[in-house]
């Protein structure tokens, strides 16, 4: 009798298509699964829906060009992307910016990581089920998209930087909205925390799922807050500063269990240290000149130039090779989901599909920054 | 460390390397690429040097010759490396895979693939990972066109 | 006092009739993919009141699709928060399935791998269906026109669409006209003397 039950129920694995369109908003991703029953036994992505080929675009593009185009790349940091391409062109050429100019662009770093955070906090609630969390992300977001309008004239894909210093002057009114925006987003930080954090249903989806180790993480070249929730210190603000996070006191965010909720819980924590380096930065604006100029046609010296930035998602590489000639022989922007996507198939054999939305969710993947 | 006493280890594992400092600020050396996989293999494992993370795998053409780029870090001594590997066969260009060494080459070096149709040696799943399958040609190789899809301007 | 309109919205004659009265004639560039329909597709200036009533209902509750690929969707979803709410207008419901939408906003730029997709999702659709193409990378390619090989130069080369929003990303009030338009749109159609545009629609060069 044992024998006829066990073969009649002989399980087989089979494919299910996790599609480009499919309502875990994070982008076209098109994950094949192999799954026996509802256990995941291989993750394989299929990336290139939204290949838009920016790097073969950037071999005939002035250096201004390029560091537009950035802008679309990673769209939840834009300010950062310019950021990264404003540097290297800028230590190529060995030119020096004001301390307004640094300053400014750091506080302006960081609103941007505030709104990328707030969006993904937004999104991740409505992964795991709760749909309340994206209204209350969006309706905070709105007010620094204000400030940004104010300042910058765009929403969300705002070319302010360029290489020398920025477009135009600060808005006299950027310092007092920025203070106000402060003091009421430290009231609403903690009622996240209230909502989501203590939730008993949102910490049995994310408590134990998708641990990462932390030689796992060096090895797979992981960064950002993935990185850190796993314990793995890479902080780029820290130990190779830029622009003006030499001058700030700020603390490394780091956990070291490693599953979903330690990487929730480095973001929350990053949000709240945003905040201060704010409020350090934002009385003592130093005088000056908001942009050095340079030629209208930039050219850089003969030779291999890199650059690395902390975006919001890990850090980001730009790696710039010019043969003397207006347009660079060859643009690499070394993006942080690419390292970060590679990992998925190593910690998700083996459980479940709603641990993999969870996952996903906490590994807070923007897929043009994936497909460039 | 400094590059000078990185220089020297280095130099003691092999013949036909070549280091240069000048236009760039981390210390760069050619490998012959037979010899990439030891010596990769020894950056990885040498106890003062201790390269753990890749963190930029960059494909390339200098017009004759396709290649690879490769930055490393090593976390606890905080000092950087850069090795280059190049092979001037344009036809069917062949290098050692890393990804036995470092897990994040496996993804990198499919991207390289794709872009560059260099073939690397015991990788686990060699394919096209962006354009589809049946695409013909290699993008962002120099001598590229595409008259259907590209509006040059 | 003049008496006044208590319609919400825009008004349509500024769309539909304000241009001709005005002498200026549109003009349709000769590359142009597909069937260009005039506004007011198959009714004329009388509308039967039993159509009036049913172009009402169908226009105001319009269900829309999932369907972002890029930055585009990022306002999309601004338009859909507390602020700037579409769930006024009746388009509240945004359903990932495609057979329960009627309405697919493209929003964000289609690749060459993704033209197959987006024509088979629009294939599944139930009819009477209507397209927006919302940003510049929908309407012609936007900032990735020159030296791409994998970008489609238009989503209107892969489906026809019936309304365009420029902006890139267009603003959230943008993007509320837009889909104020589209009502407008559907309630000057007759349903039994509708054209349907996808009938021989030119596909070219996928």
């Amino acid at each position: 009798m044992e024998q006829i039950v066990n073969n009649s129920f002989k399980t087989q694995e089979y494919f299910v298509n996790m599609g480009p369109q499919h309502p875990a908003a994070h982008g076209v991703l098109r994950l094949l699964l192999t799954i026996d029953g509802e256990i995941i036994k291989n993750v394989d992505p299929d990336l290139g829906y939204i290949h838009r080929s920016i790097e073969k675009m950037c071999e005939r593009d002035s250096y201004q060009q390029v560091v537009h185009l950035t802008d679309r790349m990673d769209y939840l940091s834009s300010h950062i992307n310019n950021e990264a391409v404003c540097l290297t062109v800028e230590n190529a050429l060995e030119l020096e910016v004001s301390d307004r100019v640094k300053v400014i662009r750091t506080i302006i770093s960081e609103l941007t990581r505030l709104a990328s955070h707030q969006l993904w906090w937004g999104v991740m609630g409505m992964d795991v089920g709760a749909l309340t969390t994206y209204f209350y992300a969006f309706r905070d977001r709105e007010l620094i998209n204000d400030i940004f309008e104010e300042t910058c004239g765009a929403r969300l894909t705002m070319n302010y930087n360029i290489p020398g210093g920025l477009m135009f002057d600060i808005h006299p009114n950027f310092v007092k909205r920025t203070k106000e925006f402060i003091a009421h987003f430290k009231t609403k930080l903690p009622e996240y925390d209230r909502l989501l954090t203590g939730n008993i249903i949102f910490q049995k989806r994310t408590k134990g799922v998708g641990v990462l180790t932390k030689e796992d993480a060096i090895s797979f070249g992981v960064s950002g807050p993935v990185a850190r929730g796993s314990g793995f210190a890479n902080d780029v603000r820290k130990y190779h500063p830029y622009s003006a996070y030499d001058r700030v006191d700020f603390n490394e965010a780091l956990f070291t269990e490693g599953d979903s909720f330690a990487r929730y819980r480095v973001r929350i924590m990053e949000m709240w240290e945003s905040m201060s380096i704010i409020e350090q930065l934002i009385d003592n604006i130093p005088d000056g000149d908001y942009n050095t100029p340079t030629k209208a046609v930039i050219k850089l010296p003969k030779g291999e130039f890199y650059q690395r930035v902390e975006t919001a998602r890990g850090e980001l590489g730009v790696y710039i090779n010019s043969t003397g000639t207006k347009n660079p022989y060859r643009v690499k922007f070394r993006s942080p989901g690419f390292s970060n996507l590679s990992v998925l198939n190593h910690i998700a054999k083996g459980a479940k599909i709603a641990d993999l939305v969870a996952t996903m969710a906490s590994f807070d993947f923007v897929i043009p920054d994936i497909d460039r | 460390m400094t590059n000078e006493k990185i220089q020297n280890i280095v130099n003691g594992w092999g013949e036909g390397f070549e280091f240069s400092e000048e236009g760039s600020e981390f210390l760069n050396v050619v490998v012959p690429k037979e010899q990439l996989h030891s010596v990769c293999s020894q950056l990885r494992s040498h106890p003062d040097l201790n390269f753990d993370y890749l963190f930029c795998v960059t494909g390339m053409d200098w017009g004759e010759e396709l290649g690879v780029i490769y930055h490393l870090e090593s976390i606890t001594n905080r000092h950087n490396i850069v090795v280059k590997v190049k092979t001037e066969d344009r036809e069917n260009p062949t290098l050692d895979s890393v990804c036995d060494i470092w897990r994040t080459a496996e993804f990198h070096e499919m991207e390289i693939f794709d872009f560059f149709g260099i073939k690397f040696n015991n990788h686990p799943n060699l394919k096209r990972l962006f354009l589809t399958p049946d695409w013909d040609g290699y993008p962002l190789r120099k001598d590229y066109v595409d008259e259907a899809n590209m509006i040059v301007k | 006092m003049e008496k006044k309109s208590i319609e919400m919205g825009v008004d349509k004659t500024r769309y539909l009739n304000q241009a001709e009265a005005e002498g200026f004639k549109e003009i349709v560039p000769d590359d142009f993919p597909g069937k260009v329909i005039p506004g007011g597709n198959g009714g004329n200036i009388v509308v039967t009141t039993l159509d009036n009533v049913i172009n009402w209902g169908r226009s105001n509750s319009l269900w829309s699709l999932y369907f972002g690929t890029s930055c585009c969707a990022i306002e999309m979803m601004q338009t859909g928060a507390a602020k700037h709410d579409y769930s006024r207008f009746g388009f509240e419901v945004a359903r990932p399935s495609a057979r329960q939408a009627d309405l697919i906003i493209i929003a964000g730029t289609i690749v060459n791998k993704m033209g197959p997709v987006l024509r088979r999702l629009y294939d599944q659709m139930a009819e009477p269906k209507y397209v927006i193409a919302m940003g510049a990378c929908a309407i012609s390619g936007g900032p990735f026109f020159y030296n791409t090989y994998s970008v489609i130069k238009g989503a209107d080369h892969v489906i026809p669409v019936d309304v365009y929003i420029p902006g890139c990303p267009p603003r959230p009030e943008a993007l509320l006209e837009g889909m104020i338009m589209l009502q407008q749109k559907i309630k000057t159609e007759n349903m039994s003397n509708k054209v349907n545009p996808i009938d021989g629609f030119d596909e070219g060069e996928i």
